[in-house]
């Protein structure tokens, strides 16, 4: 059955919409909604969003595949994202990337067999205040070091 | 430095709220601008303030804004740049969490004075809680008057707008946001025509980074002599210099222009983290070719940075110690940039990733004679050679590690 939007949702669309003079300039908000209630932005997803935007499915794929937050396929329900970057690398980020690595028992990139984690590295997230730093969905957790992982982890149900 | 300009209320609580903000006497630049002022003698201001771009690229804001036509058809557009992708840098985030309405006097003045109705502001998709405060800041603003329809019954109409990106460094490069912002690829233009002309759907657009725009209400407030004086006569103001990597206290530091780079790591950071030794420090984000330990008795300003060959780029600092491998380090710079080049200029997209693939071979132990001068070419072809300036970005602080640690790189390609 090919995917839609909730009532609520297509009521925020509308009004998110109405900000741009052009309809596809609402495109970013609207896929960041869409991998909300969908969990990805697969080839389904496409077609709806082309439609409500009036472009073509095409339009919405060669935009979907630019940006890193946008996935095609679907994350586990807890993502875990490691930056890499420099200030965070300085401060060890490698060594906490290989101990995610053997505590979840996947490499980044990959997505656990019960869809718990999906593990992956990442650019500067911009909180180089607090390297090491990852983010878990959309929480910030910096600072890190292999105690307070272990704690994080466990707050994970 | 005794008074700050953008970071004072940071450490009050709650004072992203109106009420509070308004307690402490906010949204006072904004009733000076709007009653007592006309745009001629707002621009007047900020060009004698010497507002130099926060973002990266140091150009003064008055002269920016002093390029929008005057008499359009169309509507105008403010697009904030609050991106924030440069790695090191995390100033933006600061004000935005701790003062959003600070930014939005900025963003209200400077619309009223190019005769701007509508703002976006672009932020890193990331920043979603960041995002979230912004949107509950103006919602705070409209239902107290200063946005909207009349603003203080001036007959100025503003409305403001937050636009998430998703993941893509080169959304702060100004016309791949504009692009991303209009619903593409964020495939930067070639420029001319300058978005001061012709930039977001097709209109004349004002593109100003998040702290340059932080600034303009206490340069309405106290005037330009005071702003130029808190900085360098040609360089006004303070920046909010963000230092990470191997110092003891690492954050945000608001610092007249111009202070030395040394002082700021040393006496404001505290120095090196872990009894570690001082190796090398990246002054102004990633892109910012690299200064060795013995080079940062310098004043942080865009001219006395351009003269030592590097740059200041966002006032991101990042300090390297000596146990760190600087093969490590090419490692991260180049492996970002290939990741980050969108693709659209050839010597980038295949220079970037080129130049990854030699530094990752010889970070495998199979580094080959030639592979220096390799990595020297390719970016050379780099530079000066793409649409936009991410291309000098990847090239410059390459070869400046090169030029500079030529012979510990040349270490670990011969073992």
């Amino acid at each position: 059955m090919s995917p839609e939007f909730s009532d609520k949702t297509k009521k925020k669309l509308e009004e998110i919409i109405s900000r741009y003079s052009r309809k596809e300039a609402a495109i970013l908000p609207v896929l960041h909604l869409t991998q909300k209630e969908f969990g990805c932005i697969s080839v389904e997803e496409e077609k709806l969003v082309a439609e409500l935007l009036d472009i073509k499915p095409i339009q919405v794929r060669e935009v979907a595949t630019f940006y890193t937050m946008l996935n095609q396929m679907p994350v586990g329900k807890y993502y875990i994202q490691v930056c890499s970057n420099l200030s965070c690398s300085l401060l060890g980020a490698e060594s906490l990337i290989d101990y995610l690595t053997e505590k979840i028992g996947i490499k980044p990139g990959e997505t656990t067999q019960d869809n718990k984690f999906t593990l992956s590295t990442v650019e500067c997230l911009g909180a180089c205040e607090m390297a090491p730093c990852m983010m878990i969905n959309f929480d910030y957790h910096g600072n890190l070091d292999k105690k307070k992982i272990d704690k994080i982890l466990e707050g994970l149900k | 430095m005794k008074e700050k300009i953008l970071s004072k209320h940071f450490v009050l609580e709650n004072f992203y709220k109106i009420d509070v903000y308004l307690q402490k006497k906010g949204y006072q630049a904004v009733k000076k601008a709007l009653n007592e002022k006309t745009p001629e003698n707002i621009l007047e201001e900020v060009k004698a303030a010497n507002l130099r771009g926060r973002g990266g690229a140091g150009f003064p804001a008055g002269v920016k804004w002093s390029f929008v036509p005057q008499q359009v058809d169309k509507p105008k557009y403010l697009c904030v740049n609050a991106d924030e992708g440069e790695p090191g840098t995390f100033k933006d985030r600061y004000i935005m969490s701790h003062d959003p309405h600070l930014l939005l006097e900025g963003i209200i003045i400077t619309s009223y004075c190019v005769g701007i109705h509508t703002a976006f502001i672009y932020i890193r998709g990331e920043y979603e809680a960041v995002a979230l405060r912004l949107e509950k800041a103006i919602s705070e603003a409209y239902k107290n008057g200063f946005l909207g329809k009349n603003i203080l019954e001036s007959g100025f109409d503003l409305d403001v707008y937050v636009h998430r990106g998703a993941g893509a460094y080169i959304c702060g490069e100004e016309t791949a946001l504009l692009e991303s912002l209009e619903g593409k690829r964020g495939n930067p233009r070639l420029k001319p025509p300058f978005p001061a002309s012709i930039g977001l759907f097709q209109s004349p657009t004002v593109i100003n980074n998040v702290e340059t725009l932080s600034n303009i209400p206490s340069i309405i407030l106290k005037g330009a002599k005071w702003f130029c004086k808190k900085g360098l006569p040609e360089d006004g103001g303070t920046r909010i210099f963000g230092v990470s990597g191997m110092v003891k206290k690492p954050g945000i530091y608001e610092l007249s222009i111009g202070t030395n780079l040394k002082d700021i790591i040393f006496k404001h950071a505290k120095g090196m983290a872990e009894g570690k030794k001082l190796k090398a420090v990246i002054p102004g984000g990633l892109s910012a070719p690299i200064l060795k330990a013995d080079e940062i008795d310098i004043k942080m300003d865009f001219d006395s940075l351009v003269n030592a060959n590097s740059m200041l780029g966002s006032a991101a600092i990042v300090v390297i110690d000596e146990d760190t491998s600087i093969l490590d380090v090419l490692k991260v710079v180049t492996r970002f940039y290939s990741h980050e080049s969108c693709g659209q200029c050839t010597p980038c997209r295949i220079g970037s990733s080129w130049i990854n693939k030699i530094v990752r071979r010889i970070c495998d132990g199979k580094g080959k004679n030639g592979d220096i001068d390799n990595i020297i070419r390719l970016a050379s072809n780099i530079l000066g050679n793409t649409l936009c300036p991410l291309g000098d970005a990847a090239a410059m602080p390459i070869l400046a590690i090169i030029k500079k640690f030529r012979e510990e790189i040349e270490s670990y390609v011969s073992n």
